[in-house]
């Protein structure tokens, strides 16, 4: 019962909330871009998820997760930005 | 120490990314909803690594999430640029209370090419002189 701990679980909490109120624009978002968007603050969110995790397990190893899905993430937004614009809307 | 620097950053982190979700759901059209998206959810991520190179008190860990924090505000930028240009390429409604739409009629919908206006040209002294009309 220290100070840390109880900040993690704080956080997660807070986090979680987030995920669930973007994932509200996800489900709703009237185009495709705001669906686009919606999923880019996911995988956000999941990097954030994944330091608190890290912090609240104190195993470091968890940070490379982080960083490959920030990598995939910017990939694949600019994937369907591509194909949005190439495509136009559906 | 350690521990009451890392609260303070992961509360700070957590919070921003609430609002960056709270934003994107309340905000009333995509291009302003991006602002909270891209700028508050960096802000946000950046300090929860942060956070992590703080407690792990480890130079290794510490370059990482400092590696990652660079290429966080390397890409969110490219990738909002992106997905804005193909959003307005495409047509998506802007907000009925929009003011100024500097975009509109300079580009090619067909072949999605940016232009200025021909008035804009300063190089020829013979081009007639862009008048505001004020």
């Amino acid at each position: 019962m220290n100070i840390l701990s109880v900040t993690v679980n704080l956080v997660i909490m807070m986090l979680g909330a987030a995920l669930v109120i973007s994932c509200i624009r996800l489900f709703r978002g009237p185009t495709l871009p705001d669906r686009v968007v919606a999923l880019d603050l996911v995988a956000t969110l999941v990097v954030g998820l994944i330091a608190a995790y890290a912090i609240a397990t104190n195993q470091s190893v968890f940070l490379i997760d982080a960083i490959v899905l920030t990598v995939i993430a910017f990939l694949g937004t600019v994937a369907f930005a591509y194909y949005i614009g190439k495509g136009g809307l559906p | 120490m350690n521990d009451i620097i890392t609260a303070l950053l992961m509360i700070f982190g957590a919070s921003f990314m609430l609002l960056a979700a709270v934003g994107v759901l309340r905000l009333p059209d995509l291009f302003i909803r991006m602002h909270a998206a891209t700028k508050s959810g960096t802000l946000g991520v950046s300090g929860m690594l942060l956070a992590l190179a703080v407690h792990f008190d480890d130079l290794g860990v510490a370059i990482r999430a400092g590696l990652a924090i660079v290429f966080l505000f390397l890409t969110a930028p490219v990738a909002a640029h992106f997905i804005g240009r193909a959003a307005y390429i495409v047509g998506v409604p802007l907000w009925e209370g929009t003011v100024v739409d500097e975009l509109r009629g300079r580009y090619d919908p067909d072949t999605a090419a940016l232009q200025s206006p021909p008035e804009a040209n300063d190089d020829d002294p013979n081009m007639p002189r862009y008048d505001p009309g004020i």
